[in-house]
């Protein structure tokens, strides 16, 4: 138990010093290509947004329909570029490509169809999404879609995309 | 397990300060991790057939701590169970308490990727192996050993693993091997890289080590199992095909016979911008793989079988859940998705989705070996069948039509429909219970108040003359920034039964900050079937709070 109790505790200090990178592993892209996920991220050292669905996820689907209306604008004017994916399983991992398609969501879409990328970003429940500054380092995440969520995910990718720190959000979420 | 831990808390200070001096930019030190808490308190209600718990409060709860640097990274898993909640493979106290179930190491560069300790892996569509978790339904069959990826170039991917599977806080008896490999010529082939056309292959084989232990049949120790997959595509058209084949290997799913299993998919799609079409099919028989032959229910499963249905999520859609059949089935379904522009007639301001889709499940034609053994008899063959026969029982059937619009900035409406054929006494595994034919109809309205404030309402009713008749469900939903509030009420008004036409009622409420959320909920859930990807645990009716709390860090 002490061990136990040493091992969060080392991790917990360590948690407070560094931020999050994103890890390496491979996801396949709608071609069947394997890609890897430090490769994906890559945008001229612009924001990016990671954003994890499902098909099935009626919450997903509202987060990426309203975040797909605003793409443009938000590209002008802060050049992020937006990643979707999708954590769907064999059963609909060959469906993804038909429904994103038909909705004419314009982001890179991957897929993760045994949920190694979800797991190593530690994401629990879809839809969750990570916010990376110009250097890849995680600089703001939201889990769950609550209708007008896309005005606060706005105003992040601005604060981000001008290179202003995002510390005030993060010593509020540590004094939780 | 002792050594890793105390390897870890060793090592951690020290990269710490070697990252430190470091200093550069790409080999930084992380860390992170999450936590995940379930918790109920229970009421008995005789009434809907909710038990009495001694404990009052069941929980389960997980943690994940990961670690990394540069190419290196590892983490633990903490589970505790205090004790089990109702409904999980695990409930009933043979596996409550507090324990680390999985810990691993990973080295990952451009070309290899080495993992010793717990991981989790797919072959293909799944059909010979997939070591996966899904919480919410209590399973997780990691393996523990060690696992090679290699892209041997660009296109052409292999790995190899060996080890056993996770069975709660212990390991499988079984032993399984496996290798995997892929081409995908359009990589490959530097000239083919930007072609229309893509095409690529790929197989799998694994092996399962048991030793025999059954006093009556002389059983194989070794289990091998294969797969071939390809894929085709030209522009938005894309094919996808696996075929599997299993030695034979009696088990308790297969009632101890001798037959070979095999499995066939294929799943054709077309799509371009505003329109998708999805064709696929299934065909399976006996081709439930287990790293150990006397488990059952969701325990110790190697092999997957995708189900062919559609996975819904509207409480009523989802009341009669599909469950894959792995000792025989075969499966259709159409996908039809469409885009009404914008601007036009039927698009109005904003576009209106049409999403259209239809599946029938059968069972398998099987004939018996010989007039004096009945089919499936212990010991024998177990029957004949030839690839693509199929019976004359419907198990599933549904036609859903769903219309998505959004009418204005303030106005958001999403309309279904559903027509469904539920074949309940295989699909429970009961007997003699009527088969369930329902009409189900969806209606969800979301207004905008203002930007961040929405009020949601939802109204759901299901028309059946089977089982336990007619039900409506009210939602209303308000969420505002961080916030959510939620009420609703199902209620099982046409239960043929008159003191069992019960309110579900439930009221609950959220809050959610950044990657951390926590709900409370208050009400009765009754009993069911909750099904992931074909596999289904059951829900027991229950009456009580619920509160659950989830972080990522």
């Amino acid at each position: 138990m002490k061990k136990i109790v040493l091992v969060i505790l080392a991790f917990a200090v360590c948690a407070t010093m560094y931020s999050q990178e994103i890890p390496q592993v491979q996801l396949k892209n709608l071609k069947g290509k394997v890609v890897n996920s430090q490769e994906i991220i890559e945008n001229d050292g612009k924001p990016v947004m990671i954003c994890f669905f499902a098909t099935w996820c009626k919450p997903c689907i509202k987060e990426l329909t309203a975040f797909s209306e605003a793409y443009e604008d938000w590209a002008d004017e802060t050049g992020v570029k937006i990643i979707a994916v999708s954590i769907d399983d064999a059963r609909s991992t060959n469906s993804v490509g038909p429904f994103v398609n038909a909705r004419g969501w314009e982001f890179d879409v991957y897929l993760d169809a045994n949920g190694d990328f979800k797991r190593a970003m530690n994401v629990n429940n879809v839809p969750h999404s990570f916010l990376l500054d110009g250097k890849g380092n995680v600089a703001w995440q939201h889990t769950s879609y609550l209708e007008g969520d896309e005005a606060e995910t706005f105003e992040m990718i601005k604060k981000v995309a001008a290179g202003e720190s995002l510390k005030e959000e993060k010593v509020e979420k540590e004094e939780e | 397990m002792k050594r890793f831990l105390f390897l870890l808390v060793v090592f951690l200070p020290a990269i710490q300060l070697f990252a430190q001096k470091d200093g550069k930019n790409e080999n930084k030190f992380n860390v992170s991790g999450n936590f995940q808490s379930d918790l109920q308190y229970y009421f008995e209600d005789q009434k809907i057939g909710a038990v009495a718990v001694d404990e009052r409060l069941l929980s389960n709860s997980y943690a994940n701590f990961m670690i990394s640097y540069g190419k290196f990274s590892a983490g633990v898993r903490f589970e505790g169970y205090y004790n089990t909640l109702l409904g999980f493979p695990n409930s009933g106290g043979k596996n409550d308490g507090f324990g680390v179930p999985s810990y691993w190491a990973n080295f990952t560069n451009d070309k290899l990727e080495v993992t010793v300790g717990h991981f989790y892996e797919q072959f293909g569509n799944g059909l010979t192996l997939r070591s996966y978790e899904e919480k919410s339904l209590g399973i997780d069959n990691a393996i523990l050993g060690a696992r090679v990826k290699y892209t041997i170039v660009p296109g052409v991917n292999i790995k190899g693993l060996v080890g056993k599977q996770r069975y709660y806080w212990e390991l499988s008896d079984g032993i399984l091997r496996g290798v995997d490999g892929e081409i995908q010529f359009n990589e490959m082939i530097k000239s083919l890289n930007d072609s229309q056309f893509r095409f690529g292959i790929g197989g799998s084989f694994v092996s399962k080590y048991q030793k025999e232990d059954n006093p009556i049949y002389n059983l194989p120790n070794n289990v091998a199992t294969g797969a071939g997959r390809l894929n085709i595509g030209y522009s938005g058209f894309n094919l996808i095909s696996e075929y599997a084949y299993k030695i034979n290997d009696p088990s308790a799913d297969n009632n101890y016979i001798y037959r070979p299993g095999q499995a066939f998919l294929i799943n054709a799609t077309y799509s371009q911008k505003g329109l998708g079409v999805i064709l696929s099919t299934k065909w399976v028989d006996n081709m439930s793989l287990r790293s150990d032959r006397n488990a059952t229910l969701s325990d110790l499963t190697v092999s997957y079988l995708p189900e062919i249905t559609r996975n819904y999520t509207y409480v009523l859609q989802a009341f009669y859940p599909y469950a894959s059949q792995p000792m025989g089935e075969w499966g259709v379904k159409g996908e039809f998705f469409y885009k009404f522009k914008k601007g036009s007639k039927l698009g109005g301001k904003y576009g209106t989705t049409i999403t259209l889709n239809y599946s029938r499940v059968h069972n398998i034609k099987k004939t018996a070996m010989n007039d004096s053994t009945p089919i499936g008899t212990s010991g024998t063959y177990g029957y004949n069948t030839s690839l693509f026969a199929v019976g004359n029982e419907l198990y599933y059937q549904d036609i859903n039509v769903e219309i998505s619009k959004k009418w204005s900035k303030k106005w958001y409406t999403n309309i279904a429909y559903m027509n469904l054929y539920y074949n309940y006494n295989v699909l429970m595994g009961t007997a003699g219970h009527d088969n369930v034919k329902a009409n189900i109809g969806v209606i969800e309205a979301t207004y905008k108040i203002t930007d961040k404030y929405a009020l949601k309402g939802e109204v759901q009713a299901m028309f059946t003359k089977q089982d336990k008749g007619n039900w409506i469900l009210g939602q209303i939903e308000f969420t505002m920034p961080n916030w959510f509030f939620t009420v609703f009420d199902n209620w099982n008004y046409g239960n043929p039964d008159k003191d069992a036409r019960v309110h579900y009622f439930n009221v609950g409420f959220g809050y959610v900050k950044g990657g951390n959320r926590i709900q409370l909920t208050y009400g009765k859930q009754r009993e069911g079937v909750m099904c992931v990807g074909g596999v289904c645990r059951h829900v027991p009716a229950s009456n009580g709070f619920a509160l659950s709390i989830s972080s990522t860090f």
